[in-house]
């Protein structure tokens, strides 16, 4: 909790992504990069078209190595989406997952902001900024394995609930089906035809 | 659906338990462990051969709910004949008494002797690795649309009722009669999207069955009885699935007459029990240029009801800490990429629970779910983020303030002691963090030094012009997500740091932000009974107030300090609010912001923040 400064010397790579229109369209993705530069500790900024693409992870991996970049930002999505992906992607250039963070500049910036430039760029600059910040204190971390019990739960007996119970049976799993009235079914056990095929429900 | 209820039932691998009810599930990813209560049969369905002769002699008469009451039931009977699994069960509601005296005439005649008036409950607990949702749907209660008369008028029935009274194996043996007089009905209406599409009841989304439900209903009236007439009162049909337009023409074939426009109100004739209704029919055009009001007396009318969210939607979501959509049905973890996830992980949703969907799109979700479900118990193992909760031994001072707020009990501690965290146990949603007055706790990826420091650097520049918000990863950053998806605009002065709970968010870090010079501090959250931490958010709700009197005192105006809940579902609300807190940011004078800025500096008072703390413990 007491503020650790950061025994090695801090290397960041910052990438700025394009999304093709997506941001670019709303944010001055160029002027962005280069205010990324001027960062504390920030030792490469790279725009790049599509970031979360081939050649983009392409030309993190690169640059990890070629600058030494011990921490990452990606400066495009939403870390509820690519999260994961650019984890994966600086982990397979040797740097820890948790050593990368991302600025969100599209759905929080340029998707809501398009009709004024210089404030989704300021915007963004901030977004940036705030994520390199993060970054200088950006610790690598161990994650937990833990074993997983070998049986789903299916709460709720109608058709939905029976083919997902018994697909997961069909390969093999072990299954608690839980239904709340006397029998399973379901309202389809209450049609009486159904459409489209016009045949018997139950 | 028979065959696979049955093959469900009797699945090796399958264990069915019906009339049963989870009533806890705790613990996390790959290790959930669920309690479920098996509710007293009173009768062993192990024993029970369904010979029926319970029901000869059982005296008690009650509305068969399967039937939808239009029929009656004993008080021992089986659900429907094809019930899996195939067994009798005894309502101890209805049943006169398990004395014998007053009446135990069904025991005496079970020759099996299956009946046992002493059941019990009986909890069951099960250790699983993925849960799947499957809740299903409740079918919309016409009552409150009194101008369609369904309390009030015999003839007036639901669609769901029509099932029962169309099929073979319902109340009338597949006789369609009306239920005043039990006359078969010639002139038959349907009217469509009762309880849905209707903002005035609150209910206004297309409950996607109704319209191709009515045009088999057509289908088949025109099937068993070609001479009747069949009216159907829409807005829009929505026929836009495999071969249902091809059902639509056919029902329009059979003389089915479409009516676009829906009835103000439904008068019935006393005399007759005919109905009449009065619709404007927006495809006719009178010579005035205006629609020309019809008039129809039908003898009897099928309110084509929606559809809304089960009744139990809210109990499971609070279990496995779930979130809803504005239309009260399951959030999605991504509404396209994502759509059978729920947001907690190892949870997944099959059918309409989480939207309206037919048979088909039911039985594909399901399959969807099960693949996913599946394939973390292939598994085997699984990581664990890395953002759970660490205590250093040395600096924790025993106060065990951070035992008693957590929501998952991870955090063990007894008087004397350190506390220590089960870190299998955490989520991670950092209320320990932001509630530890000793810096005894890390919050690993999360940390107020990294928190802190997106602070500072995000008021670097111009800080006077910013709005600074604190949003929860699950509920209100995803509302900024789905504002950004939905291309809704609003005010760009906000900056968001993202934090798993709004729980993680400590006074200090609020007031670093006004410290550096911010005019609005907005921290929001979850709703507040669907934190997706059970319930840390309620620290959040105790900090900001506590920040709230901090800031009186200091003579900060309180309002520069913002609470908020937001869902993921609401992108219109997070714009809004966002739109909001520049209003208000723009009240804030130069002045304030500086004075701010020196009476909230901290005053290292070593032995009073101690003192502070001992009692919040306390
Ligand atoms: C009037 C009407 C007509 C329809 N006609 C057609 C048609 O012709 N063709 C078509 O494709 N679709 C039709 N549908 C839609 C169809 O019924 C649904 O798509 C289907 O039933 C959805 O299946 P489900 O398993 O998701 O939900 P459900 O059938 O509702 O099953 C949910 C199950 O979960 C159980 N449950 C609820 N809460 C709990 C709990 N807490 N614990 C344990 N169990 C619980 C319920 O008891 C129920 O058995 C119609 C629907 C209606 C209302
Ligand atoms: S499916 Fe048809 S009847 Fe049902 S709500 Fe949608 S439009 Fe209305």
């Amino acid at each position: 909790m007491v503020s650790q400064p950061p025994i090695e010397e801090l290397r960041i790579g910052v990438f700025v992504c394009d999304c093709g229109l997506n941001i670019a369209g709303a944010v001055d993705c160029g002027a962005v990069t280069e205010y990324a530069e001027t960062l504390p500790d920030v030792a490469c900024a790279v725009r790049n078209k599509y970031t979360c693409a081939d050649p983009g992870q392409n030309e993190i991996k690169d640059a990890i190595h070629k600058h030494r970049l011990n921490r990452v930002v990606v400066a495009s999505c939403t870390p509820r989406q690519h999260e994961p992906t650019f984890r994966q992607c600086v982990r397979e250039a040797d740097l820890n997952p948790y050593l990368m963070e991302m600025a969100n500049i599209r759905e929080h910036c340029s998707w809501v902001h398009p009709n004024d430039r210089e404030a989704a760029t300021d915007k963004a600059m901030d977004l940036v900024a705030s994520a390199v910040a993060r970054a200088r204190f950006l610790q690598p971390q161990e994650e937990l394995t833990v074993p997983v019990s070998k049986r789903a739960l299916v709460i709720g007996g109608g058709v939905a609930g029976i083919e997902a119970a018994i697909e997961l049976a069909d390969a093999g799993h072990k299954v608690t089906l839980v239904e709340k009235e006397a029998s399973i079914g379901g309202i389809m056990a209450q049609l009486d035809k159904t459409y489209p095929t016009m045949d018997c429900s139950i | 659906m028979g065959p696979k209820a049955i093959d469900a039932g009797r699945h090796p691998n399958i264990e069915l338990l019906t009339y049963s009810e989870v009533e806890e599930v705790s613990g996390y990813v790959g290790n959930f462990v669920a309690t479920i209560r098996k509710k007293a049969r009173y009768v062993d369905h192990t024993l029970c051969n369904a010979c029926e002769e319970c029901v000869k002699v059982c005296p008690v008469s009650k509305p068969d709910e399967y039937q939808m009451g239009l029929s009656s039931r004993r008080a021992i009977y089986i659900p429907f004949p094809q019930a899996v699994p195939c067994s009798y069960i005894l309502n101890m509601d209805d049943c006169l008494g398990n004395n014998p005296i007053a009446c135990g005439k069904c025991a005496d005649v079970c020759e099996k002797k299956a009946i046992n008036y002493d059941d019990e409950d009986e909890l069951v607990v099960r250790e699983v690795g993925a849960v799947i949702v499957a809740i299903g749907l409740d079918v919309y209660d016409p009552t409150e649309m009194d101008e369609y008369g369904y309390t009030r008028h015999a003839n007036v029935i639901t669609s769901m009722e029509f099932e029962r009274l169309i099929c073979a194996g319902g109340p009338t043996a597949g006789h369609f009669v009306r239920p005043s007089d039990h006359e078969r009905p010639k002139r038959i209406g349907f009217i469509q999207c009762v309880g849905s599409r209707n903002p005035k009841i609150g209910r206004p989304y297309c409950s996607n069955i109704c319209c191709m439900n009515t045009i088999k209903d057509t289908l088949l009236l025109a099937d068993h009885y070609p001479d009747t007439e069949n009216f159907v009162f829409y807005q829009d049909i929505r026929a836009f699935g495999k071969s249902f337009e091809d059902m639509f023409q056919r029902s329009k074939e059979t003389g089915t007459r479409y009516i676009r426009g829906l009835p103000g109100d439904v008068e019935e004739d006393p005399e007759t029990g005919n109905l009449v209704v009065t619709v404007e029919n927006t495809t006719q055009r009178g010579g005035n240029g205006r629609s020309g009001l019809e008039r129809y007396e039908l003898d009897m009318l099928v309110l084509s009801v929606g559809v809304i969210p089960p009744k139990d939607l809210a109990k499971i979501s609070g279990m496995l800490t779930l979130s809803k959509t504005s239309d009260g049905f399951f959030m999605e973890s991504h509404p396209k990429l994502k759509p059978v996830d729920a947001p907690t992980r190892g949870v997944f949703f099959a059918g309409f629970c989480e939207s309206p969907k037919d048979i088909k799109d039911s039985v594909c979700q399901a399959g969807a779910a099960s693949s996913r479900a599946g394939a973390l118990l292939n598994a085997g193992q699984i990581q664990i983020e890395a953002i759970t909760s660490r205590i250093d031994e040395i600096e924790c001072k025993k106060c065990g303030l951070c035992a008693k707020i957590c929501p998952y009990g991870a955090i063990t501690w007894q008087k004397g002691e350190v506390a220590t965290v089960i870190e299998a146990a955490c989520a991670g949603c950092g209320s320990c963090g932001a509630t530890c007055q000793f810096g005894a706790i890390t919050m690993r990826h999360f940390t107020d030094d990294q928190l802190l420091a997106q602070v500072r650097a995000i008021l670097a520049r111009k800080p006077e012009d910013k709005v600074f918000v604190f949003a929860c990863n699950w509920c209100s950053y995803a509302g900024g997500d789905m504002a950004g998806i939905s291309r809704i605009k609003y005010s760009a002065s906000n900056r968001v740091v993202r934090t798993m709970c709004s729980a993680r968010v400590s006074e200090d870090m609020v007031l670093e932000a006004f410290r550096c010079g911010a005019p609005v501090v907005l921290v929001s959250g979850c709703h507040y009974a669907d934190c997706h931490y059970i319930n840390a958010n309620r620290q959040t709700v105790v900090r900001v107030q506590r920040l709230w009197d901090k800031l009186e005192k200091a003579g900060v105006r309180p309002e520069r300090l913002q609470l908020e809940w937001i869902s993921a579902a609401e992108g219109q609300k997070f714009a809004k609010v966002m739109n909001q807190m520049e209003e208000l940011r723009k009240t804030v004078t130069i002045k304030e912001i500086e004075h701010g800025r020196e009476a909230l500096k901290p005053k290292p008072k070593k032995a009073a923040k101690k003192k502070e703390a001992a009692a919040t413990a306390g």
